[in-house]
C-alpha cells in the first residue's frame, strides 16, 4: 500500500512538473484528486486494508493528497505569475506617444500681466477699483490740475464725445473718484483702459492700458512712495531690480518723478531692449498736488500722498519680449496659447 | 530743445565735464537728456595743410597731383585728388594716412566714419585727402562759405585764414562739440532758452552762473519818432516792446554765432537774422524784425483779425483767419501774424536799410490754438505756446540790440517803446524746512536747503520763511513746488526708501472683479483663449452684421475727434471684434479656434450725449472648428453653475438676432430676464466676415448676471436610499422641443423625479414624416425612503398622459 500510494505521489510529481500550462493543472488534479481519481480510489480501496492499519493509511493517503495539493498550488501560483508577466509585457505602451489634453484655453498677456500686479498692491493692503472710460473732462483733465486750454490736455491727443465728455485718457480720473468718496485713508490701484489719439503702430494703440496707483493719509512722504515703488519693481521683475527715480513734471503731482529700473533683459549691462542705457522706463509717480487734494476737498496740510501711473502693455511687451504691440490686439491663437 | 555744450560752458564757464557726466547729472537733477551726438565723431587726424604745389596728373585728366605743407616747419605730404576748385596757396583741412573721415561728400556720415589710408590713383602715390565739409560729418547748411562741390576752402574765411598750418582743423572748424537734446516739460518754460538750461546746469554741477551782461544800447535819437504802437488786446498781448535800426550792414554773423546756431540745427543766414535767432535761442523770447520802411504810418497796431480775413505769410502761402487770431499791422494794413509768422510784405530783404525789432509776449494758449486752426509749426510759436515771461521780452530786445552793435550790424536808435499795461512781478512762497522735509521723508538741513534754492537764482527770506520767486519760474507756485526743487538738487536717489507706517488697509479685488476672474476660469477649461480688441468700431460693422436699421445696437456714441472710420464710434457690442479675430485665425489656416473677450460696450441713454452712458461688462465667446451650438450652450450653462445662478434658466429659440442663423440661436433668460444669447453665425455673416467655415457666437451681459443675487451653496445630503430608473421613448412633430417634454416630465412627475438624461434622438425610416423621436432616462428617488414600483408607475402614468396631450405619443 505505501509503495502504491509513493508510487501515485511520485507519478503526480512528475506530472505536474511536466505540465505546461494552467489548464493541464486542472486535468492533473481530476486524475489523481478527483471523485474517479488515483487517491479516491485509493481510499475506496480502504476495506481492504485492515481495521488496525486504516488510521494509518488514511493519513498516508492525505499527506500524499496534501503534498500533491500544495504542488498543484505551487505550480499555479507560478503559472499565473508567468501569464501575469507575459500579460503585462503585451501590454506595454509607447509613453512617448502624446498625451490627452482637454487644450485650456489661455488668458491674455495683458491679463496675466495685470493679476501679478494686482497681487503685489492687494498684499500691501490696496483695493482694486474701477472708473469709467467714457469719463467727464473735469475727472480727466480739471479736477487733475489740468485747466481748461492748459497746453497738457494737447499733448495727450484726446478722443472727445462732446465738450465735457470724453474717452479718458489716463486712469488717473479714478484718483478723483476715489477721493470724492470721501473715505480716507486710500490705498488703491485702479486698472483700465485709456485712448490716445496714436495711429496703430508697433509701439502705439489708440487703445491701451493703465494702471493707477493712490494712497492718501497722514504722513505719507516721498521716501514712501519710492519704497513701495521698489517694492512693485523687485516683485514684479525680480530680486536685484534696481529702480531709478528721475524728477519730472505731471500737472496733478509735486513733486514728480519717473521711474527708470534696471533693464531686466541685461541686468543693467546695456541691451538692445533698453537702447543700450542699461535701464527701462517703467512708470510715472509723484506726491499728489495739493491742489488737486484739495478740488477732492481733502485738506492737504493734514493728508498727503503719492500717485502713480503704470503702462500694461508696456511691462507686457518687456516681460515677454513682445516686439509689436498690435499682436495684442490681433487675437491670432497661435499668439495667445503662448502665455 | 538742443544745446551744445559749448554754449552752455559760455555761460558756465567752470564746468568740466564728459558728455555722459553731463547727460546723466542733468537728467537726476530734471532736465532730462534724451541723448547727444559729438560733432567730433569719427574725425581722426586732420590737420590745417597748405597746398604748396599744384600738378597735372601724368595719367587721367581728372586728376591733380598737390603737395601740401602739413606743419609750420614745411614739411609735405603729396595728395591725389579729383577736386577741381583748390589753388595753390590755399588751407584746406587735410585728413592724413591713418586719420578717419565721418563720411563720404556724396553720402554723408557713414556708420563708424571712414579711414583714409595711404594708396595710388593712377600710378601715384597719396599720402592722405583734403576734405570738403560732408566728410567732416557736417554740411553748407551750417557751414554756408564752404564750397558748394569740392574741398572746403579755409583761407577763402577770413576768420579761419590766419589758422596755422598743422593745427588741428576740427579745433578751427568748431567741432570739437557736442549736442545736447533735451527733454523738456512743458512747466519749465525758462528752460526752453540755452540761458535757462545753462542756470540748470550751474546748479547741478556747483559751479557758477555767468549769464550775459547786457548794456546800454542806442543813440541819441529817439525810438518814438520813428514807431509808435497801439495794443487793442492786452489780454492777448501782454507786453510788446519795439526798437528800431538803422543804417543796417548785413554780412555774415561771426564765426562763434554761426557755430552755435549749427549746433541746435539753425542754419546760419546774415547777422540780422542770425541775431534774432539767436537771442530767441538764449532766453526763449522769439522775436521779429520787420523792414521798417514797409511799416505805413510809422504806426505798429495789435489788434484781432476779421473773420475771413487773409493774409500773405513771409513763405508766401495765402492764410484765412477768424476774429480769433492775433494780428500786428501798420497803420493800413496787417504785417504779421502774431507770434506765428511775419508777413509777406514787411519781411526784411537783402535791401533793408532800417528796421523795427519786435519781442512781445503774446498769450500762450492763444497762439497755440490759432496755430492749430491755421495748421502751422512755427519756432516762435513753440515758444509762445509755453506761455512766456513779459519781463524777458525787454532783456531780450535789449540783448538783440547789443549784440547788433557789437556785430557792427546797424545802428541803434536810442529808447524803446514798451507796451506793458500790467507788470508781473516777483512771488513769494511760504516755505518751511520742516513741512519739506515731512514731505519728502528727509532730514535736510535749512543751510542745504537754501544753498540748493539760491543756486537757482531763488532768494530765501529765511526770517519770513519766505521764497522769492522771479517771474521766469512762473511753475513755482506753493510749498509742494519748492520741495521739488529742494529735493531735485539734494538727489532723488539720496532720499531714502521707506513703506508708509501709517493705518492698515483690507486691500482685495472688487465683487465684479472677482466674478469676472471666475469667469475667465470657467471659458478658459472650456479651451477659449482671451482675445482683447479696440473699443471703437466702424459704423459700417453695422451693416457686416446685418442688423435691421432700427436695430438698438446702432444707437452708438461717435467720437467728434477719430482717427478714421474704422475708429469713430464706441462699440454697442464686441461682436464686431470677435468676428474680425475669427477671421484673422481663418485667414491664418488656424484650426479650431475658441476665443473670448471680456468687454465693455458703451450704450447711450440718449443722443448726442448728455452723460455718461451705461458702460457694461459683456463676456462674448466665439469659435469655430470643432464643437456646435450645444458645446456652447454647455459652456454658458457651466458658468451660470459655477456663479451658483441656480434658479430658473430658459432657452427660447429665435432670438431675433440677425447675425445668427434663424433656425439656430437662443436667448437665455434668467430668471425671467434675457441674460445671454447664443446661436449659430448667420450664413450672411459669416460671407461679410470672410469666415470660411460654421462658427458660433454666445453674448453674456455680465453686468446684469453679476447683479443677480447668488444662491450660496448649502451641503444636501448625499442619497441613502435607491433610485429607480425608468426610460422612457417618445415620438413627436419635430417642431415640439426637448425643453416643453422636460418641462412636462419634471411637472408631472414632481419631487420624486431627480434627474432626466437625454440618451437618444432619432429622426428617420421608422418613425413618420416630419417626426422625431426622443428617449429619455428617468431617474426617481425619494429622500427618506425607498420607492415602490406603484409609486414611480404612478407619477410615469401622468407624465404620459400628459404628454400625451402635447402630441408626445409613447413609442412601443
Amino acid at each position: 500500500m505505501k509503495e502504491k500510494l509513493e508510487k501515485i505521489l511520485d507519478e503526480a510529481m512528475t506530472q505536474i512538473d511536466a505540465s505546461g500550462q494552467l489548464d493541464r493543472l486542472n486535468d492533473i488534479r481530476v486524475a489523481f484528486l478527483g471523485k474517479k481519481g488515483e487517491l479516491t480510489s485509493v481510499l475506496k480501496s480502504m476495506k481492504e486494508v485492515a481495521p488496525e492499519d486504516r488510521p494509518k493509511v488514511g493519513q498516508m493517503v492525505n499527506e500524499v493528497r496534501e503534498k500533491i495539493e500544495y504542488q498543484l498550488e505551487e505550480k499555479k501560483k507560478l503559472f499565473e505569475q508567468k501569464l501575469l508577466e507575459e500579460k503585462i509585457k503585451s501590454e506595454t505602451i509607447d509613453v512617448t506617444l502624446p498625451g490627452k489634453r482637454l487644450g485650456l484655453g489661455h488668458r491674455h498677456p495683458n491679463t496675466i500681466t495685470l493679476e501679478e500686479v494686482e497681487n503685489i498692491f492687494v498684499g500691501m493692503g490696496y483695493s482694486v477699483v474701477e472708473g469709467p472710460e467714457v469719463e467727464y473732462d473735469y475727472y480727466n483733465f480739471e479736477a487733475l490740475n489740468i485747466p481748461a486750454n492748459h497746453p497738457a490736455k494737447d499733448e495727450q491727443d484726446t478722443f472727445y464725445i462732446t465738450k465735457d465728455i470724453l474717452l479718458r485718457s489716463q486712469t488717473s480720473s479714478v484718483q478723483v473718484h476715489e477721493m470724492e468718496k470721501g473715505k480716507l485713508p486710500i490705498r488703491m490701484i485702479a486698472p483700465g483702459r485709456v485712448f490716445r489719439s496714436d495711429e496703430v503702430d508697433a509701439t502705439h494703440s489708440p487703445t491701451f492700458h493703465q494702471i493707477e496707483g493712490l494712497v492718501i493719509d497722514k504722513n505719507i512722504t516721498f521716501a514712501d512712495l519710492k519704497g513701495t515703488l521698489q517694492e512693485f519693481a523687485v516683485r514684479l521683475f525680480g530680486e536685484g531690480t534696481r529702480v531709478k527715480f528721475r524728477p519730472h513734471h505731471f500737472q496733478f503731482t509735486e513733486p514728480s518723478a519717473e521711474m527708470d529700473v534696471s533693464c531686466f533683459k541685461c541686468g543693467g549691462k546695456g541691451c538692445r531692449f533698453c537702447k543700450g542705457s542699461g535701464w527701462v522706463e517703467i512708470l510715472g509717480c509723484g506726491m499728489v498736488h495739493p491742489h488737486v487734494l484739495e478740488m477732492s476737498n481733502i485738506d492737504p496740510e493734514e493728508y498727503t500722498g503719492f500717485a502713480f501711473g503704470v503702462g500694461l502693455e508696456r511691462i507686457a511687451l518687456f516681460k515677454y519680449e513682445i516686439d509689436d504691440m498690435r499682436l495684442l490686439y490681433e487675437n491670432d491663437t497661435r499668439f495667445l496659447k503662448q502665455f | 530743445m538742443d544745446t551744445s555744450l559749448s554754449w552752455i560752458k559760455a555761460y558756465v564757464p567752470e564746468l568740466d565735464c564728459t558728455a555722459q557726466e553731463y547727460t546723466d547729472a542733468m537728467t537726476l537733477s530734471g532736465t532730462k537728456v534724451e541723448g547727444y551726438t559729438e560733432l567730433d565723431k569719427n574725425l581722426e587726424k586732420i590737420i590745417v595743410g597748405k597746398i604748396n604745389k599744384i600738378e597735372k596728373h601724368p595719367d587721367a585728366d581728372k586728376l591733380i597731383i598737390c603737395q601740401v605743407q602739413i606743419d609750420e616747419a614745411g614739411s609735405e605730404v603729396q595728395i591725389v585728388t579729383g577736386a577741381s576748385n583748390v589753388r595753390e596757396g590755399d588751407k584746406v583741412p587735410v585728413v592724413l594716412a591713418g586719420g578717419k573721415v565721418a563720411g563720404d561728400h556724396h553720402n554723408g556720415a557713414a556708420d563708424g566714419g571712414i579711414r583714409i589710408k595711404k594708396g595710388k590713383l593712377r600710378g601715384v602715390e597719396s599720402f592722405g585727402m583734403m576734405c570738403s565739409i560732408d566728410e567732416l560729418g557736417s554740411s553748407r547748411d551750417m557751414y554756408p562759405d564752404a564750397a558748394p562741390d569740392g574741398i572746403y576752402i579755409l583761407s577763402d574765411n577770413p576768420q579761419y585764414a590766419e589758422a596755422p598750418v598743422g593745427a588741428d582743423a576740427i579745433e578751427v572748424l568748431g567741432l570739437h562739440d557736442v549736442t545736447f537734446e533735451y527733454e523738456i516739460t512743458s512747466n519749465r518754460v525758462d528752460c526752453f532758452g540755452v540761458l535757462g538750461i545753462a542756470r540748470e546746469a550751474a546748479a547741478t554741477f556747483g559751479k557758477k552762473f555767468v549769464p550775459p551782461v547786457v548794456t546800454e544800447t542806442g543813440n541819441g535819437e529817439d525810438v518814438n519818432d520813428y514807431i509808435s504802437v497801439e495794443v487793442q488786446d492786452s489780454e492777448l498781448c501782454k507786453r510788446y516792446t519795439a526798437r528800431v535800426v538803422k543804417n543796417i550792414r548785413l554780412a555774415p554773423s561771426p564765426e562763434w554765432m554761426q557755430r552755435r546756431l549749427a549746433s541746435v540745427g539753425i542754419r546760419p543766414i546774415n547777422n540780422i537774422v542770425d541775431i534774432t535767432n539767436y537771442v530767441m535761442e538764449e532766453y526763449s523770447q522769439p522775436m521779429h524784425a520787420y523792414d521798417l520802411d514797409r511799416i505805413e504810418d510809422k504806426k505798429i497796431v495789435v489788434r484781432k483779425a476779421e473773420n475771413g480775413e487773409v493774409f500773405k505769410t513771409l513763405d508766401g502761402q495765402e492764410r484765412t483767419l477768424d476774429d480769433t487770431m492775433l494780428m500786428i499791422c501798420d497803420g493800413r494794413k496787417a504785417v504779421g501774424l502774431a507770434g506765428i509768422m511775419g508777413g509777406e510784405n514787411s519781411m526784411i530783404t537783402d535791401d533793408v536799410k532800417t528796421m523795427l525789432f519786435e519781442a512781445a509776449t503774446f498769450d500762450g494758449t492763444n497762439i497755440r490754438l490759432s496755430g492749430k486752426k491755421l495748421g502751422m509749426r512755427t519756432d516762435a510759436q513753440a515758444k509762445f505756446e509755453k506761455g512766456l515771461d513779459p519781463n524777458t521780452a525787454i532783456e531780450a530786445m535789449n540783448r538783440a540790440c547789443q549784440l547788433v552793435e557789437e556785430l557792427g550790424a546797424g545802428e541803434v536808435v536810442g529808447g524803446v517803446v514798451d507796451y506793458y499795461p500790467v507788470k508781473k512781478e516777483e512771488t513769494e512762497i511760504p516755505y518751511d524746512v520742516d513741512k519739506i522735509n515731512a514731505l519728502l521723508g528727509t532730514a535736510i538741513a535749512e543751510d542745504e536747503m537754501v544753498s540748493y534754492l539760491e543756486a537757482i537764482d531763488l532768494k530765501v527770506d529765511r526770517g519770513a520763511k519766505k521764497v522769492i520767486v522771479p517771474t521766469w519760474r512762473q511753475d513755482l507756485e506753493r510749498m509742494a513746488d519748492i520741495a521739488e526743487e529742494v529735493a531735485r538738487f539734494y538727489g532723488y536717489d539720496r532720499i531714502p526708501m521707506t513703506l508708509p507706517e501709517s493705518s492698515a488697509t483690507m486691500g482685495g479685488l472688487s465683487e465684479k472683479l472677482l466674478l469676472e476672474n471666475t469667469v475667465r476660469d470657467v471659458v478658459e477649461s472650456y479651451g477659449f483663449c482671451e482675445g482683447m480688441t479696440f473699443s471703437f468700431e466702424s459704423p459700417k460693422v453695422y451693416d457686416k452684421l446685418n442688423l435691421a436699421p432700427d436695430d438698438r445696437l446702432r444707437k452708438s456714441i461717435a467720437i467728434s475727434n477719430p482717427l478714421g472710420e474704422d475708429y469713430s464710434v464706441m462699440r454697442t457690442s464686441a461682436l464686431g471684434g470677435m468676428l474680425t479675430s475669427l477671421a484673422t485665425n481663418f485667414s491664418r489656416r488656424n484650426k479650431d479656434v475658441r476665443l473670448y473677450e471680456l468687454a465693455n460696450v458703451y450704450l447711450p441713454k440718449q443722443l448726442p450725449l448728455q452723460e455718461l452712458p451705461d458702460e457694461r461688462v459683456q463676456l462674448t465667446l466665439g469659435m469655430y472648428g470643432q464643437g456646435d451650438f450645444y458645446d456652447m450652450k454647455g459652456v454658458l450653462e457651466e458658468i451660470f453653475d459655477k456663479l451658483c445662478l441656480t434658479g430658473e434658466t430658459e432657452y427660447i429659440p429665435d432670438a431675433q438676432k440677425s447675425f445668427l442663423h434663424p433656425g439656430r440661436q437662443a436667448n437665455v433668460l434668467y430668471e425671467g430676464n434675457v441674460v445671454a444669447c447664443l446661436g449659430e453665425v448667420h450664413p450672411q455673416v459669416l460671407k461679410n466676415f470672410a469666415i470660411g467655415q460654421k462658427a458660433y457666437l454666445a453674448v453674456v451681459d455680465l453686468a446684469q448676471l453679476l447683479a443677480m443675487p447668488q444662491k450660496t451653496v448649502k451641503y444636501q445630503g448625499v442619497p441613502k436610499f435607491p433610485a429607480m430608473v425608468r426610460d422612457i421613448s417618445l415620438t413627436m412633430k419635430k417642431e415640439v422641443l426637448a425643453g416643453q417634454i422636460e418641462r412636462v416630465i419634471y411637472k408631472k412627475g414632481g419631487a420624486l423625479v431627480e434627474s432626466l438624461e437625454l440618451f437618444d434622438i432619432y429622426e428617420g425610416e421608422q418613425i413618420l414624416e416630419g417626426h422625431k423621436s426622443l428617449a429619455y432616462k428617468i431617474t426617481f428617488r425619494a429622500k427618506d425612503r425607498t420607492l415602490t414600483d406603484d409609486e414611480v408607475n404612478t407619477a410615469m402614468d401622468k407624465m404620459i398622459a400628459a404628454l400625451k396631450d402635447m402630441g408626445a405619443v409613447l413609442r412601443q
